[in-house]
């Protein structure tokens, strides 16, 4: 039993946090954020140069062969920076669906660009009528001479503004909420068909909609095996899960050492507001639910590297207590913070935001409970 | 024991929802949900005016000021009615923090000045308590006053001031004295924005808006004839303010509406072929919420019957503020729970067909800006404390 680190692993969290700590003050990301990519391309070719894109890929297209635990340190780190480079997106996402599904040539083609920091990617899921659930899609691949004709619309697509390919699940055949019957299709952002609309969200990201008019891809576009989507998609999402609430505990961690500190240095009826008791006690519970969010990342982690245990249900879990955990741990920041916790210019509310959109990314705390629920109690 | 209504007082409801029904239409209403805050200023301002031909504009100032004179009862079948047809409240500086206090507390010339332009929602107020370093603790204060003949010098800075940059008059607590307890040397002045020294500077809220403001004065001349009341009882005068919000400060009326309407969007929402309120985890979440409001709707009328019989509304009003403000706060999470990815949404040019949802971005807005109401107005901590000590004897 060890829950240490590996010197590597040591050495590029350090090098995570010297990064966030040089590049990423607040203000940075602010501007970052009002920009029209609502990225840095400088930052990204950072990453690049530093290694971080090809962490989790395989050696032979250039690779690191990193596990759970790196993707993990690393997106802990991105977290405290609130920082907005798509590393989920494409290197998680969409770089873990090639990865683990695409063929040969997707993978030798497509890897090294993510690598080298010359190709984005997003992986567009979500439907408009679909809310959490990966299976209810009405986007359509059907058959044709070229290969497939997709048509439909995908909404809310995680970096789907900067992304220069997407993958894209669509349904080749069955009923629209069947888990059989999905195929995922690799397609450029300027393929004749795709309408791409751009919007922000309130924690930074440029999203986007995508509307596909008859989208014409060959058949050497299927990601993984025709009409098997759903479990690629479930397998890389899982993976996805785990590395958003590692960023996730990156900002309680933030919150929580910022509000403490605050609560020493805000004096009203003459002394520190942190020593009234009843903020005490609040922040004791602040600090231990934050503590029981990172013990289960670990545990997800183990159950992810260790085959013998039920990652899903680690994961569900995980989720879970995160959704609950982090709205009490940016609630009692925002509140313990006064009137202060209120405005935009202060980091908090941000940080708060971000924790409130990574609790409904792959489903909020209710859809994981009742995944929980049906996996344990039936 | 008895919560029915009598003939009369059904009658009075059935009017106040007719006159809503009538004179809060949709072109109105749209108006009023505008973010250009041009437009929305007017329609606020029209709509009070409309209120004011009715009658209805002062609903707790007596008849001789020019105010409704209804008593408890009909002030919460008022506000029922309201939150039901979903019309919004009248902006409260004016009308529900400055005026009676002046009316109360201020000269006869005072009354006269000011009284009818705040019925006529003619002159606007916001309210200059805050200041950097004396929130919770209100009464350390600082911003000074210095007598100057006849004239008040004020200098110092207020924040947290709503509406200050719409504002034509600020009332605001100020220092005249710091000898003794720090309550004793505090005066309650009427200050007009236009005053040479005055300077407001924006502050952007975590929704996105503009509606608070650091407001700094800088050798800014106040008539003497501006005070309210005497020198230094400013402090005494603030505090019947307080306890004068007692109706409403629950918010029942307005979370029931919102429960309502949150209802209707769970109905609407469908997870795997489900609808979320057919969801027993959400089932369970809803109805958490929905009992804690059943109950604090009867405390609130509990609380009302024993004012009616003579009590004086004291720390009943904070446990009102504390289990109203929670309920608002769980209503406003759960409807951005409802929302799922849309609840990130900002305001933009999209058209709700286009993005395929229509209303995570107000559900946003109103959850980050709801996020304030348990900090304003005296902080749920803080009346907790008042509680601690004037309940339960600690
Ligand atoms: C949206 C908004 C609008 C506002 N509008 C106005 C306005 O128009 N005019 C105006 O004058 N003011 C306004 N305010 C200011 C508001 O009244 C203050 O924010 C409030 O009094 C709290 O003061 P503070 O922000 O300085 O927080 P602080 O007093 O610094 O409090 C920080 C935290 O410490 C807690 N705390 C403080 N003392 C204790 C204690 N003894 N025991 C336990 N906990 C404690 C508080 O509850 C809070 O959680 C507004 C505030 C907001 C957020």
């Amino acid at each position: 039993m060890n829950f240490d680190f590996t010197e590597e692993q040591n050495m590029l969290r350090d090098s995570v946090a010297r990064f966030v700590q040089d590049n990423y003050t607040f203000d940075t990301r602010q501007q970052i954020a009002a920009s029209d990519t609502a990225m840095s391309e400088q930052n990204w070719q950072t990453f690049a140069e530093l290694g971080w894109l090809s962490i989790p890929f395989a050696e032979e297209h250039g690779g690191f062969d990193g596990d759970a635990v790196d993707i993990v340190l690393m997106m802990e780190q991105l977290g405290k920076g609130l920082v907005l480079e798509p590393y989920l997106a494409t290197v998680v996402l969409f770089g873990g669906l090639l990865s683990q599904g695409g063929n040969a040539q997707q993978q030798s083609t497509i890897i090294p660009t993510i690598i080298d920091g010359s190709c984005q990617g997003a992986f567009a899921y979500a439907e408009r009528q679909s809310r959490f659930e990966l299976a209810d899609v009405k986007t359509l691949a059907k058959p044709s001479p070229e290969g497939f004709v997709l048509t439909g619309e995908k909404v809310v697509v995680i970096n789907g503004a900067n992304a220069a390919q997407f993958i894209v699940s669509a349904r080749s055949s069955g009923d629209q909420a069947d888990e059989t019957g999905i195929s995922l299709f690799l397609l450029p952002a300027d393929a004749k068909g795709l309408m791409i609309t751009r919007y922000r969200m309130m924690d930074g990201q440029l999203v986007a909609n995508l509307v596909l008019q008859d989208v014409t891809v060959s058949g050497s576009a299927l990601v993984g095996e025709l009409d098997a989507g759903y479990a690629l998609m479930e397998s890389v999402i899982l993976q996805a899960n785990v590395a958003l609430a590692a960023e996730a505990v990156g900002i309680m961690q933030e919150l929580n050492t910022k509000t403490l500190e605050y609560s020493k240095t805000r004096e009203q009826f003459g002394v520190a507001i942190g020593s009234f008791q009843a903020l005490q006690h609040r922040m004791v519970d602040t600090f231990m639910a934050y503590e029981q969010v990172k013990s289960l990342l670990y545990r997800a982690v183990c159950a992810m590297t260790d085959e013998t245990r039920d990652a899903a249900i680690a994961v569900h879990a995980l989720k879970v207590l995160l959704d609950k955990n982090s709205k009490l741990v940016f609630g009692e920041a925002i509140q313990i913070h006064g009137g202060m916790g209120l405005t935009d210019e202060l980091d908090i509310g941000h940080f708060a935001k971000r924790l409130m959109m990574i609790n409904t990314t792959f489903g909020d705390g209710d859809f994981h409970q009742s995944r929980f629920n049906a996996l344990r109690y039936s | 024991m008895d919560t029915s209504f009598t003939a009369e007082e059904n009658a009075f409801a059935e009017e106040v929802r007719a006159f809503f029904a009538q004179a809060y239409d949709d072109d109105l209403r749209a108006r009023l949900e505008s973010s250009n805050p041009t437009i929305f200023r007017a329609a606020v301002i029209e709509w009070q005016k409309r209120l004011h031909a009715q009658g209805w504009i002062a609903t707790g100032w007596p008849k001789e000021y020019g105010g409704t004179g209804w008593n408890d009862t009909q002030s919460f079948i008022y506000e029922t009615e309201r939150a039901a047809a979903g019309v919004r409240d009248v902006i409260p500086f004016g009308l529900k923090m400055v005026g009676p206090v002046i009316y109360a507390f201020g000269t006869d010339e005072q009354k006269e000045r000011f009284l009818p332009k705040i019925l006529e929602s003619d002159e606007w107020w916001c309210q200059g308590y805050s200041e950097p370093g004396s929130g919770s603790d209100l009464a350390s204060l600082k911003t000074r006053a210095d007598i100057d003949g006849d004239d008040y010098i004020i200098n110092g800075a207020k924040i947290w001031t709503s509406y200050a940059q719409h504002a034509d008059w600020i009332f605001c607590l100020v220092r005249t004295n710091s000898d003794g307890k720090k309550q004793q040397g505090i005066t309650f002045l009427l200050i007009d924005m236009a005053s040479p020294g005055i300077k407001v500077n924006p502050i952007v809220s975590i929704d996105g808006h503009h509606s608070l403001n650091e407001v700094e004065f800088n050798n800014v001349r106040v008539p003497m004839a501006n005070r309210i009341g005497e020198q230094d009882k400013g402090w005494t005068y603030a505090k019947a303010l307080l306890a004068h919000e007692r109706t409403g400060i629950a918010g029942v009326a307005d979370s029931k509406r919102g429960l309502t309407q949150l209802r209707e969007l769970a109905a609407n929402e469908v997870n795997a072929g489900r609808t979320l309120l057919s969801d027993p985890l959400f089932q369970k979440r809803l109805s958490d919420i929905e009992i804690e409001l059943m109950a604090l709707e009867f405390t609130e009328l509990r609380v009302l019957a024993s004012v009616a019989v003579g009590g004086a509304p004291g720390a009943e009003s904070s446990m009102l503020k504390i289990k109203g403000t929670e309920i608002q706060q769980a209503i406003q999470q759960l409807t951005m729970d409802v929302a799922g990815y849309y609840q990130g949404m900002l305001p933009n040019d999209m058209s709700a067909e286009q993005l395929g949802h229509d209303f995570g971005s107000q559900a946003r807005q109103a959850f980050m800006y709801g996020r304030a109401a348990t900090v304003y107005g005296g902080s749920n901590e803080i009346q907790k404390n008042i509680m601690a000590k004037a309940v339960l004897g600690l």
